[in-house]
């Protein structure tokens, strides 16, 4: 996508200082977040990929580098132009973060109720946001009253009010089970496709950046390991960092495999979802054992690798080596212990 | 001793001590929370934080709790004075309730509003709220029940101290037991006096605990 990017880090580098000791929170970040992405900042925990998303809204100020949003430098800004700026971004939890105290509906008003939007104008929001996340028969509940799922809902309806140009959601779905999580992650998907919104998603789950992300940065000991779109990040990660998360058991299975002819087929996305291994099967009457298989569907392309053992007859496993090839598919072979 | 008179200074009594209590609790608040909530704000994780000021205020509110309220009692007479023009009765005992409990009740502020998840204070500065919203719509919201039960706390505490009152000529049921209890040894009018300070506190506690609950939207 052309343009200015919504959100763009230059060099920035986060410090906690504490009496004897300092910590590195983040180094050297630099970052470019276009408008309509949804992207995806994954890393270990105590990565530093909390600290990197407040310091897109100045939740906590870099120690030093820049953060643009929207052109915008925001250290630049004062107390009350940063206030102005963060109403244009929301944010959503993983503790939700939600006014106890407060309905579902109030806690909805209560960005605009801030930013000076009359109570009659806040409660009519309110309603459309809350048909939006699917919960207007949620309206008076008190957040107790409501599970995980839903709460995360009215945080989500929350951090929509003012009208955000960019959501920033910190592990949002890390305290949901996988199928609130599913839910909350089509939500999000449905958001940015209808209403343009650029999100931002903090995670340590490889499949909520699968499932949701176009683009992705790995952080990985306070850096940026690896920048991209998803697709090329799935297909060839090239750091350590990189490969750990996307095959988490990968580089050290293989390397048990030391029978003969065995080969690495690597979808990259080239191909189509098919039944690969079995046509070949199927088309030479031969056999062929499957070793290792780790694949994902992603919007109908096949990522990920299998390795399998061809037949003894080296022909064959020739013609079928041609086949996989023929097949838009990246095939080496595994000999020994290669990883 | 079931007689008219009696029953009307008993009366009375109940009277001036609700009168000094409520006063008194009155005043500290207005004291004591603003500063309770100044000592959360400057706190090193608060909002606007601030050392100095915070150093300054944690000694001032120490010095003055620490300060043993008999003799506040007597050490404030002259102010006392100078303000109302007197020393005597409910009224003049309502200035040094005021300033020995508004210390007390600003740590009461301060720990209800610490109980406040910091994670809906970054939610809310997240949404672009000022330093005086957060305090306004977010802390002294969220932290209603506990605020409700200390201030039942504050005034059951601030109850016992008007006994004290009537060393220095305050008036109240701590003064009636003094008079005639210890003085006069007329040991049935102070059990009576004990008593009714127990329904009091009793009262005053119960009804805190009722209402917080009842306010309260986390269950």
């Amino acid at each position: 996508m052309e343009g200015k990017p919504m959100i763009e880090i230059r060099s920035l580098s986060k410090t906690f200082r504490g009496k004897n000791t300092e910590v590195h929170a983040l180094r050297d970040i630099n970052l470019k977040i276009e408008e309509g992405d949804i992207f995806g900042i994954i890393g270990m925990s105590g990565a530093g990929k909390s600290t990197l998303v407040r310091c897109m809204n100045m939740l906590e100020v870099p120690t030093e580098g820049t953060v643009f949003f929207n052109g915008m430098d925001l250290s630049k800004l004062n107390r009350k132009q940063l206030r102005e700026a963060r109403r244009s971004m929301g944010m959503i939890f993983q503790q939700f973060n939600l006014l106890m105290q407060r309905t579902a509906e109030a806690n909805i008003c209560f960005p605009l109720e801030i930013s000076g939007v009359d109570k009659i104008t806040a409660r009519k929001r309110a309603k459309e946001l809350l048909e939006l996340v699917g919960l207007a028969d949620k309206a008076k509940a008190y957040p107790s009253q409501l599970s995980g799922g839903q709460k995360q809902r009215i945080a989500i309806a929350r951090a929509l009010a003012t009208n955000p140009k960019v959501l920033l959601c910190d592990e949002a779905t890390s305290a949901l089970d996988p199928n609130t999580t599913a839910s909350i992650l089509s939500l999000l998907k449905d958001i940015n496709r209808r209403l343009g919104i650029t999100i931002v998603i903090i995670t340590h789950e490889m499949s909520v950046i699968e499932e949701i992300c176009n683009r992705v940065a790995i952080i990985s000991e306070s850096k940026i390991a690896e920048c991209g779109e998803v697709t090329e990040i799935f297909s060839h990660p090239k750091t350590p960092a990189a490969q750990h998360l996307v095959f988490p058991e990968g580089k050290h299975t293989t390397e048990q495999f030391t029978g003969k002819h065995a080969i690495r087929i690597v979808f990259d996305g080239s191909s189509s979802f098919e039944p690969v291994i079995a046509n070949m099967v199927l088309e030479y009457k031969s056999p062929v054992n499957i070793l290792f298989a780790d694949t994902k569907n992603m919007d109908g392309k096949a990522f990920g690798q299998i390795v399998i053992q061809l037949p003894e007859d080296v022909s064959l496993a020739e013609k079928m080596q041609r086949y996989l090839h023929l097949r838009g598919l990246t095939v080496e072979e595994v000999s020994g212990n290669v990883g | 001793m079931w007689d008219e008179s009696t029953l009307q200074m008993l009366l009375q009594g109940v009277g001036e001590t609700l009168y000094m209590t409520l006063g008194s609790t009155l005043f500290a608040y207005v004291i004591g929370l603003p500063l309770g909530v100044l000592l959360v704000m400057c706190a090193s994780d608060g909002i606007r934080p601030h050392p100095v000021l915070y150093k300054i205020l944690d000694v001032v509110v120490n010095l003055t709790r620490s300060f043993p309220f008999i003799i506040l009692l007597i050490a404030v007479l002259p102010f006392t004075r100078w303000l109302l023009g007197t020393t005597l009765g409910p009224t003049a005992v309502i200035v040094p309730l005021t300033i020995s409990a508004a210390p007390f009740v600003a740590r009461l502020v301060e720990g209800s509003l610490k109980e406040v998840d910091v994670g809906v204070i970054e939610a809310s500065q997240s949404m672009g709220a000022s330093a005086f919203q957060i305090i306004w719509k977010v802390l002294l919201p969220e932290a209603r029940p506990s605020l409700i039960v200390n201030c039942a706390i504050a005034i059951t505490t601030i109850l016992g101290y008007t006994a004290m009152a009537g060393f220095v000529g305050g008036g109240g049921l701590g003064d009636i037991a003094i008079r005639f209890g210890y003085y006069r040894r007329e040991e049935d009018i102070m059990l009576i006096t004990v008593v009714l300070l127990i329904v009091v506190v009793q009262v005053f506690q119960g009804l805190g605990l009722w209402v917080a609950r009842r306010l309260d939207r986390r269950k």
